[in-house]
């Protein structure tokens, strides 16, 4: 392969991580503040076919990621109403959302299906797109891909560097400390799992009106992705920059498929397409085996000097949920 | 008196679920242009018009029953086994391969039947028993690691159709050559079903009703369901029964895909399990975890499932609608139990 191929490769490597880092970088906001939004599968097939619909009934694009962000909102206000409001178990609502808005999708997507809609094309960005490398990889891609990029960093600074992303780490980690500081924790747990929610309906429309152009019901390709999303905020350790990390190495990995695949014959198909999903188990094993119980004492038997070694190795994989992530907050 | 208004209240909120799920759907039908009553009625003659149709119903009630039972175990112990999918398409595979073994020998065929759902049977339990694993010793929670296994074993499956076990001259997606006749469970007549299908899931009701209601076992998984600090501290050994809880419901689960084969499609399909482990799950979640509920509520939701075939035929839409009334009702009844403790003040 020339340098040529594998540069373009890459760019679809970021074009495709794109949907990926915007519904796992939503999921995270929204996981920050303590709330669990489980029915992202369902959500991003819902949000794709919606968004594919309003885009070819109204030949905007715009419109048609509206639409998905809509979608989004929507189906998130059901999970802060049911487990906010109603504190009802997050798991239950989200997974019960998760099956209903795909078999929603695929229902009122049926006459919709292997119609002609409008594409997103690449916004080449003048001077930027001339730099070798860095110009074809980054600033040749469409205008959603650019947004997602931008995401990461936006969220990053939100989190970690302004006064309401401390508080939003306050309500996930200890609500009850960030009420007594004057943090409207019931408010600000609704604003963020609506707000990750429309982030998470963009990636749908990303995929039906970009990067796996048009709807086709049930073979559309998407069921599965939302999961993948799931477990990526969870490797990634609900910090933007290490998901959009983990988002690009699952689609780097999904393209090395591809590839191989065209070279590799001996392997079948069925078995590069799974792929993912033992990588998923497996690395959600290698960043949680850090917090079992027998992995700290079966340490303390090691010697000093070796067990510091290990305990730094499995601390720099090791992430660790929002400490309130998932529980209904009471004011006493 | 305070006790029966209460419970008389608990079942009003439970019809505003039911009505406000079906105001929801009609709604969305309207605005589709399509006849809501139409819909209703063509899902019920579909469910209900002919013998036929009728015994497809109760086959299709043999396994969503059996996962339930299954899943309904693991939700005592506070669990959520979301892979079932896999474990009823890993008991379908161990079944299969069983037949497959003693298909040309002099073996009497009624005994590789046993033999192959034990098999299938066993097959599910191990599979339940890695997520069991993954989750009690490597810290992965259950919901990804049944998820992975579920989409390991549709391709295992798939991989076996097309690959080792694929039919001769022609593999494709109608699965696997099917068995000679004398390796089906007998059905009744010349319908679908199978009595011994319905003998062993009703066996299955039973055993799941007392072994939560009326053990120790039931009680201790309950205790580990609420919380596993306090059971600990009770004496219990927790991830030694949160494994056995995924170990019986791969049990269960197994069961459900070893009827599949031996009682259905007498084959392997790439979709044996068809989305029942999720439905049990969703039905777990409807009844509110009570045992004495599954076999009815199975029922009803099995007759939408069959009763949705008819919508594409005469009404030109898609037979998801059957899964989408499902989804809808058990959300709406979900969220009416949380306003009724809400009004009621409960917990």
């Amino acid at each position: 392969m020339s340098g040529d191929i594998i540069l373009l490769g890459l760019a679809g490597v970021i074009a495709s991580g794109a949907p990926i880092v915007l519904a796992s970088v939503g999921e995270a906001l929204t996981e920050r503040a303590g709330v669990i939004n489980l029915s992202l599968n369902g959500l991003i097939i819902l949000s794709a076919m919606m968004g594919f619909w309003v885009a070819t009934e109204t030949d905007s694009l715009l419109l048609g990621f509206l639409a998905g962000a809509l979608v989004g909102a929507l189906v998130s206000a059901i999970v802060a109403f049911s487990s906010i409001t109603l504190k009802q178990s997050q798991v239950a609502v989200g997974f019960i959302l998760t099956i209903t808005c795909r078999d929603l999708a695929y229902f009122l997507g049926n006459p919709i299906m292997g119609r002609q809609g409008p594409i997103m094309l690449s916004t080449p960005i003048p001077l930027l797109k001339q730099i070798p490398i860095i110009g074809p990889l980054l600033f040749q891609q469409s205008l959603m891909t650019y947004f997602s990029i931008i995401l990461i960093f936006l969220a990053w600074f939100w989190i970690y560097k302004t006064r309401p992303g401390l508080m939003l780490q306050g309500i996930g980690e200890k609500p009850a400390a960030a009420y007594v500081r004057g943090a409207n924790v019931q408010r600000m747990r609704y604003f963020y799992t609506i707000l990750g929610g429309a982030l998470v309906g963009l990636a749908g429309p990303l995929y039906t009106l970009s990067v796996k152009a048009g709807w086709k019901g049930t073979i559309t390709g998407l069921d599965g992705i939302g999961w993948i999303a799931l477990a990526i905020t969870i490797f990634g350790g609900w910090n933007p920059i290490r998901v959009a990390f983990g988002a690009y190495l699952f689609a780097f990995l999904q393209w090395l498929g591809l590839v191989l695949q065209s070279s590799w014959t001996f392997i079948p198909s069925q078995v590069l397409q799974v792929a993912p999903f033992p990588l998923m188990i497996l690395t959600l094993l290698l960043v949680n085996l850090g917090n079992t119980e027998w992995m700290s004492r079966v340490l303390a038997t090691l010697p000093d000097g070796v067990r510091n070694r290990v305990t730094k190795l499995i601390r720099s994989l090791r992430s660790q949920p929002p400490a309130a992530l998932g529980t209904p907050f009471e004011r006493q | 008196m305070k006790q029966s208004r209460i419970r008389s209240l608990s079942i009003l909120f439970q019809l505003g679920g039911l009505v406000l799920a079906f105001g929801f759907i009609s709604l969305i039908l309207v605005l589709i242009g399509a006849n809501p009553l139409q819909a209703f009625s063509l899902i019920w003659q579909g469910a209900v018009g002919s013998d036929i149709r009728i015994a497809s119903v109760l086959v299709a009630w043999v396994p969503l029953a059996l996962a339930t039972c299954g899943v309904l175990v693991t939700f005592t112990a506070g669990l959520w086994n979301i892979g079932i999918e896999g474990q009823i398409t890993i008991g379908a595979i161990f079944t299969t391969g069983v037949i497959r073994l003693f298909l040309n020998t002099s073996v009497n065929p009624i005994l590789v039947i046993i033999i192959s759902i034990l098999a299938g049977m066993v097959g599910g339990a191990l599979w339940a028993a890695l997520a069991g694993v993954l989750k009690v010793f490597g810290g992965v929670n259950e919901i990804f690691g049944g998820l992975g296994l579920n989409f390991i074993a549709t391709a295992l499956n798939i991989g076996l159709i097309f690959g080792a076990w694929s039919r001769p001259g022609v593999a494709s997606m109608s699965g696997t050559e099917p068995f000679p006749v004398e390796y089906w469970l007998p059905t009744f007549q010349n319908y679908r079903f199978s009595w011994y299908s319905i003998i062993l899931t009703v066996i299955g009701l039973v055993v799941i009703y007392f072994l939560l209601q009326g053990t120790h076992f039931g009680l201790r998984l309950k205790a580990v369901g609420k919380g596993i600090k306090s059971a600990f501290r009770l004496g219990i050994p927790t991830w030694q029964h949160m494994l056995l809880s995924f170990l019986v419901c791969g049990l269960f689960a197994g069961l459900a895909g070893a009827l599949q084969v031996v009682a259905v499609y007498h084959r392997l399909i790439p979709s044996i399990s068809s989305g029942y482990g999720f439905m049990g799950l969703m039905i777990g979640m409807l009844i509110n975890y009570q045992a004495i509920w599954v076999a009815p509520i199975a029922l009803f939701f099995a007759a939408l499932n069959i009763g949705g075939i008819q919508l594409p035929i005469v009404m030109k839409l898609d037979s998801t609608l059957s899964g989408v009334i499902q989804g809808t009702l058990v959300l709406f009844i979900l969220l009416m139990q949380g306003v009724k403790q809400k009004v009621l003040g409960e917990k």
